[in-house]
């Protein structure tokens, strides 16, 4: 096992850079997700990582080795592929030894990882099976098998579970987290789904254009997102932005939303606001469980508004409301017993102490 | 194909049996499929299916035609030393140049795989220039090439000091010849089958292989041969049938020379049938062809079958 270290890493094709000048340190047992848009360079990153892409500059270190010249037989990596890779003309447990075969492990130890690692995959009767005659989730955990047979330095996945259906997608999500924990081995794992980003990753690290737009927990993604970028990819529904600016009436600092609706910002937040030029071109954040339905008593930093309801979706644990504030749709989430309807008026209050304000021009955090 | 039936609801039991057994004969699939293919499937048998019962026919008559002689004209084929030289130098023949043309089509079909997209299309149609000019027309260049008194071959190697050879002369040359001209004329076959079955093989099997850790040669062997397994048996089975059964080449660059030592089945057949009006004995040589291919094809068609579903 190892830490895994890029340093500054550019990848171009001929005119275009697809991963800009990126650095990440990943610790030793650290289980990071790389997740963005298509197009964002994060399956570029993981394959230079990989060896299967040449990095165009910078370096990549495993274990404290630059591995920039270093072929991908050589690097000690296992890697999970999205459409598996598993070889059709070998039967499982072929599959899984490969690798070990290739390396002339002696049989006996050969057998006994294969095993091991079936037991672990719950793929023990599947041994003798070829590819063809497995399901995509057992296919899948194959593929992981023949990755922890390895027990390689790091372990990097490819978006492996886009191929399946959503239900066998939660599925396997736990059982990678749970082969993670047994096994501790540092892994980067590449994905689009935020969700899957969310509930896999010690770290997450939010890519964009070919470069890293955060890196942190999930919980530091999903609270203090750094960029409006990562605000909006986070989360779901997405997080709410509406226009707006600051100003000072009455001896209070404000925050303005539209000539009608006005909301006077909580200490904390008044304090860090205050500095702001008032003129600045502002977007006001907030997250939609952060507007919910009004209480009947005040709490200090949520004020209620008058709203009426383009659309209601109930999700049975709770109801998604749709409305417009000058223009802007937004989204908040209020209890199924709160009387939402399509084209009904709701009083709904907004939790200014978890909002944030954004740069319009800039899309920063403040 | 399934016989798939049409359900037909209430179909009157009694008076019109037989009329509704017709119909559903017709509705079934495989029937009004079958009756649509009846005219190829004639055409196919007259054109095939007659000719060679026509040729066991012959086989079995004396020199005259006249009278049954049954296995007479293959026991005088067993009894004679030119024929088993036959059989032994088509063996020959057959299987080296095979073998050459698949090794040769593969190793170039890796170099054209390699070669970027947008040249690619320029090598593959130069590469498959030997394959499409007629045989009978690039069999008389390379007649000229190997020349006895102009050959440009013996020219260049006298630079080198080596030769003069005689390509067609000598008994084991004349046989190179014919084997090289065969592999020539029919590598780009290969080639062309071996590019289509690299280009299906998934670029992340490679990439699979490569992090487990196989290395260039790992990788042939354990991700691309076993890939191409179904289409190198049928190439190779139908470069086998239809090199076994070569004419022009021989014909023209040595008319089975010298003194019998490059005649393959079909080039004899020729010889004592055509030639040496004996057409009956001709039959027979270019049968005792069948059992030989039969034992070839059941071999490697049925390795095919067992693999049919596992890619």
């Amino acid at each position: 096992m190892a830490d895994v270290t890029l340093r500054k890493v550019v990848k171009r094709y001929d005119d275009v850079e697809a991963v800009r000048g990126i650095d990440l340190d990943i610790a030793d047992h650290e289980f990071v997700v790389l997740v963005g848009p298509s197009g964002c360079g994060k399956s570029t990153t993981l394959r230079m990582i990989a060896g299967l892409e040449d990095i165009s500059d910078g370096d990549i270190m495993i274990g404290g080795d630059v591995v920039n010249d270093v072929p991908p037989k050589d690097r000690d990596i296992a890697m999970v592929f999205q459409n598996y890779a598993l070889y059709p003309h070998m039967t499982v447990a072929e599959n899984m030894s490969f690798g070990l075969r290739l390396k002339h492990y002696p049989k006996a130890e050969i057998n006994a990882r294969v095993t091991e690692a079936a037991r672990m995959l719950d793929i023990t009767d599947l041994i003798n099976r070829k590819p063809k005659q497995l399901s995509g989730g057992q296919r899948q955990r194959v593929a992981m098998g023949r990755a922890i047979v390895r027990n390689p330095k790091v372990f990097l996945f490819d978006e492996p579970l886009s191929n399946l259906d959503a239900k066998l997608r939660v599925q396997m999500r736990i059982e990678i987290k749970k082969v993670h924990q047994k096994v501790r081995t540092t892994t980067v794992y590449v994905t689009h789904d935020q969700v899957e980003a969310m509930t896999l990753a010690d770290r997450v690290v939010v890519m964009n254009h070919g470069r890293i737009e955060q890196i942190g927990t999930p919980n530091e993604l999903y609270h203090k997102p750094a960029t409006k970028f990562v605000a909006s990819f986070i989360g779901s529904p997405a997080m709410n932005f509406v226009p707006c600016r600051l100003e000072d009436s009455a001896g209070k600092l404000h925050l303005r939303l539209t000539d009608r609706l006005a909301f006077p910002l909580p200490p904390a937040r008044a304090a860090r606001y205050n500095a702001l030029p008032r003129t600045d071109k502002l977007l006001f954040g907030i997250r939609p469980e952060h507007m919910t339905e009004a209480s009947p008593h005040a709490e200090p930093g949520v004020e209620p508004f008058d709203a009426t309801l383009d659309v209601t979706e109930p999700m049975g644990m709770e109801t998604l409301v749709y409305f417009t504030l000058e223009g802007t749709a937004v989204c908040g989430r209020v209890n199924p017993n709160a009387g939402a309807q399509d084209g009904g008026p709701l009083r709904m209050a907004v939790d200014l102490n978890n909002m944030h304000l954004l740069n319009e021009a800039t899309g920063a955090v403040l | 194909m399934a016989d798939v039936v049409v359900q037909q609801g209430t179909v009157a039991r009694t008076a019109t049996r037989r009329r509704s057994g017709l119909q559903k004969a017709l509705k079934r699939k495989s029937t009004a499929a079958f009756l649509m293919t009846l005219p190829l499937i004639l055409l196919i048998a007259c054109l095939v299916l007659y000719p060679a019962l026509y040729s066991v026919h012959l086989a079995t008559l004396n020199k005259s035609m006249a009278r049954f002689v049954g296995f007479g004209n293959f026991e005088f084929l067993f009894k004679r030393d030119t024929f088993w030289l036959v059989v032994r130098q088509s063996c020959i023949f057959a299987i080296s140049a095979v073998i050459l043309k698949a090794l040769i089509g593969f190793i170039v079909a890796h170099f054209v795989h390699n070669v970027p997209a947008n040249k690619q299309r320029k090598w593959r149609g130069m590469l498959l220039v030997p394959w499409v000019i007629p045989p009978a027309m690039s069999t008389l260049a390379w007649l000229w090439l190997f020349d006895p008194s102009y050959s440009a071959f013996n020219y260049t190697l006298s630079f080198f000091g080596i030769g003069p050879i005689p390509w067609t002369g000598d008994a084991m040359w004349a046989r190179f010849s014919v084997i090289l001209v065969n592999v020539w004329y029919g590598a780009p076959f290969f080639m062309i089958m071996y590019l289509a079955a690299l280009k299906s093989v998934p670029e992340q099997l490679y990439e699979a292989a490569a992090i487990d850790g196989a290395n260039w040669w790992q990788r042939i062997w354990y991700v691309t041969l076993p890939m191409m397994r179904n289409i190198i048996a049928i190439t190779t089975l139908f470069s086998l049938i239809v090199t076994f059964a070569n004419f022009d080449i021989v014909r023209i660059l040595t008319a089975g020379g010298p003194l019998d030592h490059t005649h393959i089945f079909a080039t004899w057949a020729f010889r004592v049938g055509i030639e040496g009006s004996d057409i009956p004995l001709g039959a027979s040589v270019s049968l005792f062809m069948v059992p030989i291919l039969a034992v070839a094809a059941v071999f490697i068609l049925r390795d095919v079958n067992k693999r049919g579903n596992e890619a």
